[in-house]
């Protein structure tokens, strides 16, 4: 940004002029220009990419003490849990670290969707986060499996056993992905082995999609365009403390979770090892895969089950080209706003849904939720773009935007007194 | 508007909290005997004596059927016993090992290092032994039953006659706590089923607790280092996230 500044001397100026990664750095967390009005649900970006690198890092290390092998998988967890130093912190930092990582993009992906984050020019930005997530969900899944307990057994086998509704190719996928004729030692090693790639994929994901982001800098709350340089602020020290203060907030809540209820998200069932020749009561997926667990069960038909549950995801992708409103913040789209906090309350009913049996009055709520979860993406979203109109409210800059809001605050301190 | 507005946040909120939780507490139905637990909280702590007892009713009533194999005998240092008790208990246990250098298998006294050695040679002997229903490993029992340890207490003391038009199939009995309500294990403890070392009246429901509060801790022994630990953990990040905020304040405050 500022040559000068970059021209530096000694050792750093050395190496920066054959690989310019002062520069680089620089560019990207020091000078990089980030609209000034971001709220506090622009913090979860960093946090998911900290809680990326927590899991790699406690997954590496309990992989160094894991056996893929069914004979001792559920064993050498146990063991990990008692006998090696600090074991049972690992793996539950490990553990609900997953779920912290849900919630975290979750919430990502919703302010996303208020603010309008995925529209031009941010299409393939979005696009990349949606790979993540995909990404995101197999590891989980496969990750589940290795503690060889109830649940990993038999929400494998409910998985894996979802291919087999594709016709003529079905059982083919099933048994090539078991490795045999049922979920066995094959599939748990290859669980293991893809369960330590992928998140590697994820990480090279991450920076395609960080790249991205760079490209045209962060959407802000009222979705206007940075249209001058007073529009933004330097990412450090702003951004980098605010950040911090965030990952000190999380760290909080994450830390109760791991020391206080570390098996508050997980199912009981996992502490019984896997037993091919007993189904459990009821088989639930983790918490994260409910809402579409809900959609699955929602259709009496096997395979439009299938389907719709991956469309719940794909859907995704045409997010950009389904909203084409011009106005990108809900905050300025008082119809759409009303929807998207519907859709909001909808995806929570579906994950409650999916927890519970599929039976009588479940199936009703599940089959409504589901209505509504593609309507509000492939009907409300196509029309509200044509028919909202855009609101006078909308701000001409970031700055106005930021200015009428404290002329607001001072004008109703102004009354108070 | 806005205070109509904060009140929609304000529901939204609430659901958001609140079904969450509701899929958690859609447990069994049957409400379970809740007991104040030492180790519950998050100051929580084993009572040391308690958890003797309790290990006591495990060698004396459920050693009979139930193996703990995830638990070595040099564990029970963390509930009070010296090496030299350790020594002895693992000795009146025997162990096959080997093969030696003649290639023979051969008996030996267990060891503090060994873990503890199972009622039965294999699962299959246990089935046989015990009318086809195989007496379950108790070392996770506690983490591997919703409900926990309340749970278990509960069972111990949920043995009652079959209610009347009842169907019971043989050899099973009635509890009210098991789900399905038939258990093929017959009510293993009863008043003065042991004698404890410490006076302790050895009651139904004394015995229940104890031998609860010693699976609790086979379940988790990790349990007290890791509460101490995150009490001592959240201490320093409240504290260093305090100060966060302040620097992120005076920082932000030029912007003004």
């Amino acid at each position: 940004m500022d040559n000068q500044e970059n021209k530096k001397v000694g050792v750093t100026g050395w190496i920066d002029k054959r690989l310019p990664v002062f520069t680089f750095i620089n560019h990207n967390l020091r000078d990089y220009p980030t609209p000034k009005n971001l709220n506090y649900f622009w913090n979860f970006g960093s946090l998911a990419g900290i809680t990326l690198v927590i899991m790699i890092v406690t997954g590496i290390l309990l992989a160094m003490q894991y056996t893929a092998n069914t004979d001792i998988a559920f064993d050498s967890v146990e063991r990990i849990m008692r006998d090696v130093n600090n074991g049972w912190l690992l793996r539950y930092i490990h553990m609900n670290g997953a779920s912290m990582f849900f919630i975290i993009v979750y919430i990502h992906m919703f302010r996303g969707l208020y603010y309008g984050s995925y529209k031009y020019p941010r299409e393939i930005l979005w696009m990349l986060g949606v790979v993540i997530l995909l990404l995101m969900m197999a590891t989980a899944f496969m990750g589940y499996v290795l503690p060889w307990g109830q649940m990993s057994f038999w929400g494998a086998t409910v998985i894996t056993n979802l291919f087999s509704a594709f016709p003529v190719i079905g059982d083919y996928i099933v048994t090539f992905l078991w490795g045999g004729f049922s979920v066995d030692n094959p599939t748990l090693s290859r669980f293991f082995v893809l369960h330590y790639l992928l998140p590697f994929a994820i990480v090279g994901v991450v920076a395609l999609h960080l790249v991205a982001l760079h490209q045209f800098g962060s959407n802000n709350p009222t979705g206007v365009d940075v249209k001058s340089s007073g529009d933004t602020i330097p990412f450090h020290p702003y951004y980098t403390v605010k950040d911090y203060f965030g990952l000190g907030v999380f760290l909080i809540v994450y830390a109760a979770l791991v020391f206080f209820a570390p098996n508050f998200l997980g199912h009981p069932d996992n502490y019984i090892p896997a037993n091919p020749l007993q189904t459990p009561a009821h088989i639930v997926p983790e918490w994260y895969f409910l809402p579409f667990y809900a959609i699955l069960r929602a259709v009496p038909d096997k395979l439009t089950g299938v389907l719709l549950m991956f469309a719940a995801v794909l859907v995704l992708f045409l997010l950009p080209w389904l909203d084409k409103h011009k106005v990108r913040s809900a905050t300025f789209r008082p119809f759409y706003k009303q929807f998207y906090w519907l859709f909001f309350i909808n995806c929570i009913v579906l994950g409650w849904v999916g927890a519970m049996p599929a039976e009588g009055v479940y199936v009703l709520i599940a089959r409504i939720a589901s209505v509504y979860y593609f309507s509000f993406f492939l009907i409300i979203m196509p029309l509200l773009s044509r028919f909202e109109k855009v609101s006078e409210l909308l701000p001409s800059s970031i700055s106005a935007a930021v200015l009428s809001k404290k002329f607001d605050k001072d004008v109703n301190e102004s009354y108070a007194k | 508007m806005k205070v109509m507005q904060s009140k929609l946040h304000n529901f939204i909120l609430l659901v958001t909290i609140l079904f969450p939780l509701s899929v958690f507490s859609a447990g069994p139905k049957t409400e379970l005997m809740e007991q104040k637990w030492p180790f519950n909280g998050i100051f929580g702590r084993f009572d040391n004596t308690a958890l003797q007892r309790g290990f006591k009713v495990y060698r004396e009533v459920c050693a009979a059927c139930h193996g703990i194999r995830h638990v070595s005998y040099r564990d029970l240092k963390d509930i009070g016993f010296s090496s030299d008790e350790i020594k002895s208990i693992a000795g009146e246990y025997e162990i096959t090992d080997g093969p030696n250098d003649e290639g023979e298998m051969f008996q030996r006294e267990a060891l503090p290092s060994d873990k503890f050695v199972g009622p039965y040679e294999n699962d299959n002997v246990a089935r046989v032994a015990n009318n086809g229903a195989y007496p379950p490993d108790l070392s996770l029992i506690v983490k591997a039953r919703a409900g926990g340890a309340d749970y278990l207490y509960s069972l111990l003391n949920g043995y009652k006659e079959f209610p009347e038009d009842y169907e019971a199939s043989d050899g099973m009995y009635y509890n009210t706590f098991y789900p399905g309500n038939q258990i093929a294990m017959p009510s293993p403890i009863e008043d003065d089923i042991v004698e404890y070392d410490d006076g302790t009246e050895a009651t139904h429901t004394q015995i229940a607790k104890d031998v609860t509060a010693f699976l609790a801790w086979t379940a988790e022994p990790e349990l007290e280092e890791r509460k101490s630990l995150g009490v001592k953990t959240i201490f320093f990040l409240i504290l260093i996230t305090i100060m966060l905020l302040g620097v992120k304040r005076k920082i932000w405050k030029d912007l003004d």
